[in-house]
């Protein structure tokens, strides 16, 4: 059977969901933006639920992530998308709330807004995109920098004596009550990718079923403010992001 | 024989060309081009076709959603 | 006790009236944080607890900055949402306060001034016209603003406000002080109207992200625009609009202006202040009137360049160190001396002092 044969619609079994739309993504090479944008774009899909959700953009490297998934959103201030999306949800609890959010925006100017989100027990899904880096201004050190990684504010590396610790807020955020999924994810691999895909499904799930707040932190890659290749990001990232960002549920109520 | 047989489609202009999907592709079916698309971005596309068997791999990997994946049951 | 009009006529604080008059004329949602002297709001309105009786959702936030951005968040899907502060609290919220701005959303932002700067005092002052008028956050904007001198007036002011944003897709701030907050007075409140269903939001802001509809294009708040063309696009599309805010909405109250040399130019206290002043001056036999513009965005210029070839002076007072007189000589392009006189600092003056001010500023000279 040639290829011709078999590139015919009755054979398709994998194309781009209808919900991300034919704009092209400003994503460099290789971000695992792209992966995690695809995958709530088929979730919205397979649920059936693209006129029933919103999504609230932060500001990082996603914050045209509206450009991307016909869906209705709104793009919240840097760090307020958890109060945006409070705002949305208190007032239509009908509808899918999610926010998507960068390591700097969650875990640094907005740890107040996510952390009292998550107290409150607001229904939505937090979708936390942890690549250790600040990627839309140029490659900054965040509050999840790893010790001794580099970045254009820590060009020798992250010291501890200056900088402090990474912030391993996840965990922070699976003690809190308000709280009923935490987990920790990643989309380097097919196997990855379907798992995180399953975790982003059960924390839209749980958002309608009145559990609390439900958070997929997704540790990723950024080729660009990493200076690798993707694929040397992907082995990088196992190597040095998982043992201080272990994969797995951190609570799952 | 494989049991079943695949073929992609690459959405050549909205590839850009990072590997991911050559990497990810258990039977060496993808290679990045030598061509460019309009952006000077070298594509990933099916440099050895007989290999793929529509595993989906490199689709589900994909960050920009370029490939489209067709499969047929090999009952040759 | 009843008016003319068989409306129940109550005797309540300022605060209350705002919370009050928020349930009744359809809010959807508030979100605050407490702070002195505007804490009653929040209070009333949780043992209001309207979320049994029109479905109002009432939230106490973690903090300003999340106040505004839940303001924002309700507001984008097209819901009558408010939140209510004083002036280090409004500081905190500039930025969201820009964003609704940029991203043209309607909401009611409520600021009970206190003394300034920094943690200031929790007496009143009008030391924020400045920060609320010239646009406190960053970037070319303006927000509707209407400055209550009364109780009846904080009742009303609030679906006026509503009323104003929503007509110009625009944030409207109510800006009283600590005084027209906390003092109490006789209101009338405003009937009750029913909350909008979401068909009547769908039809009344068809950018409301309520979830996109299948024929529909997606609906997106968003104040960002990377291109500059098409970040003016949008300055002047605001800007057009606040030019039709500026011919359309001003409001204004005049008080024996017509026959006046002198006039009083003040808001909220500071205009109950010079009310009384200008009755002093009257019965001294100073033929002083009074101009208390209601809105303080859009500016009553037009009756103050009116005036600017009527009478030999004017007089604004305020409780700062001059502000809005700044607006006032601007109005009268230099055609008579306009002259200030203000406290600071959560000093409220006498009217004995006004027109002391009067006479020394203006008359005596």
């Amino acid at each position: 059977m040639n290829i011709a044969d078999i590139i015919n619609p009755a054979n398709l079994v994998y194309e781009k969901t209808k919900v991300m739309n034919d704009v092209p993504m400003h994503y460099c090479p290789g971000c695992s933006h792209g992966v995690v944008h695809k995958i709530v774009g088929e979730i919205i899909e397979e649920m059936g639920i693209q006129d029933k959700t919103i999504g609230v953009a932060p500001v990082g490297c996603a914050v045209f992530a509206y450009k991307y998934l016909d869906i209705d959103w709104q793009q919240a201030a840097h760090g307020r998308a958890p109060a945006v999306a409070t705002g949305i949800k208190r007032l239509l609890p009908d509808r899918y709330v999610f926010t998507y959010q960068g390591d700097g925006d969650l875990a640094a100017i907005g740890t107040a807004e996510t952390i009292h989100a998550c107290n409150r027990g607001e229904n939505i899904a937090i979708i936390f995109i942890n690549n250790g880096i600040y990627g839309m201004t140029g490659g900054q050190m965040a509050p999840t920098t790893l010790k001794g990684m580099k970045s254009s504010t820590s060009p020798n590396g992250r010291e501890v004596s200056l900088a402090g610790h990474p912030l391993n807020i996840s965990e922070l955020l699976a003690k809190l009550e308000g709280t009923c999924y935490v987990t920790r994810q990643a989309v380097h691999t097919v196997a990855a990718v379907k798992k995180c895909k399953r975790a982003i499904q059960k924390a839209l799930e749980n958002s309608m079923e009145n559990k609390g707040t439900s958070i997929v932190e997704v540790v990723s890659t950024c080729s660009s403010g990493w200076k690798m290749t993707p694929a040397d990001s992907n082995n990088w990232m196992v190597d040095n992001m998982f043992p201080e960002y272990p994969m797995g549920d951190l609570k799952n109520i | 024989m494989a049991k079943f047989k695949g073929a992609v489609v690459v959405n050549t202009e909205r590839c850009k060309g990072c590997d991911l999907c050559v990497v990810a592709c258990p039977y060496d079916v993808l290679s990045l081009s030598k061509d460019a698309n309009s952006k000077g971005l070298n594509f990933s596309y099916m440099s050895t076709p007989d290999n793929c068997i529509g595993c989906m791999a490199c689709a589900t990997v994909c960050p920009d959603a370029c490939i489209t994946v067709y499969k047929v049951r090999n009952d040759q | 006790m009843t008016d003319q009009n068989n409306e129940e006529v109550l005797l309540m604080k300022g605060n209350e009236a705002i919370a009050h008059a928020a349930i009744r004329c359809g809010c959807d949602g508030y979100f605050g944080y407490p702070i002195t002297p505007q804490s009653e709001i929040m209070e009333t309105l949780m043992e209001l607890e309207p979320w049994n009786t029109t479905g109002m959702v009432v939230l106490q936030a973690e903090s300003e900055v999340a106040s505004i951005n839940m303001v924002y968040g309700a507001a984008g899907c097209g819901k009558k949402s408010m939140t209510t502060s004083s002036s280090p609290g409004v500081s905190l919220m500039q930025e969201g306060i820009s964003y609704m701005a940029g991203s043209e959303l309607p909401c009611l932002i409520v600021n009970v001034m206190r003394g300034g700067p920094g943690l200031g005092t929790i007496q009143a002052s009008q030391a924020d016209y400045f920060q609320t008028v010239k646009g406190g956050g960053h970037g070319d904007y303006r927000i509707i603003t209407l400055a209550p001198a009364s109780v009846q007036e904080m009742a009303d002011h609030v679906s006026l406000a509503f009323d104003l944003a929503f007509k110009y897709r625009t944030p409207a701030m109510i800006l009283a002080d600590g005084i027209i907050g906390q003092m109490m007075e006789k209101v009338v409140l405003p009937p009750y109207q029913p909350r909008w269903t979401e068909g009547e939001i769908r039809e009344k802001s068809p950018w409301a992200t309520l979830g996109k509809r299948p024929q529909n294009k997606p609906n997106v708040i968003t104040s960002l625009a990377l291109q500059a063309e098409e970040m003016e696009e949008l300055n002047l599309r605001l800007q057009a609009r606040y030019r039709e805010i500026e011919n359309n909405e001003v409001i204004y109250e005049e008080l024996n202006c017509e026959d006046a040399d002198y006039i009083f130019v003040a808001f909220g206290t500071s205009a109950r202040v010079c009310q009384k002043a200008m009755e002093l001056a009257r019965e001294e036999g100073i033929k002083a009137g009074l101009i208390r513009p209601i809105t303080l965005y859009p500016f009553p210029k037009d009756i103050l360049k009116h005036y600017a070839s009527k009478v030999k002076g004017m007089l604004t007072v305020e409780m700062n160190a001059g502000q809005m007189v700044e607006d006032v000589k601007l109005s009268t392009c230099g055609k008579i001396p306009v002259e200030f006189y203000g406290r600071m600092g959560g000093i409220v003056p006498s009217p004995d002092e006004v027109l002391n001010a009067l006479k020394t500023k203006l008359i005596e000279i």
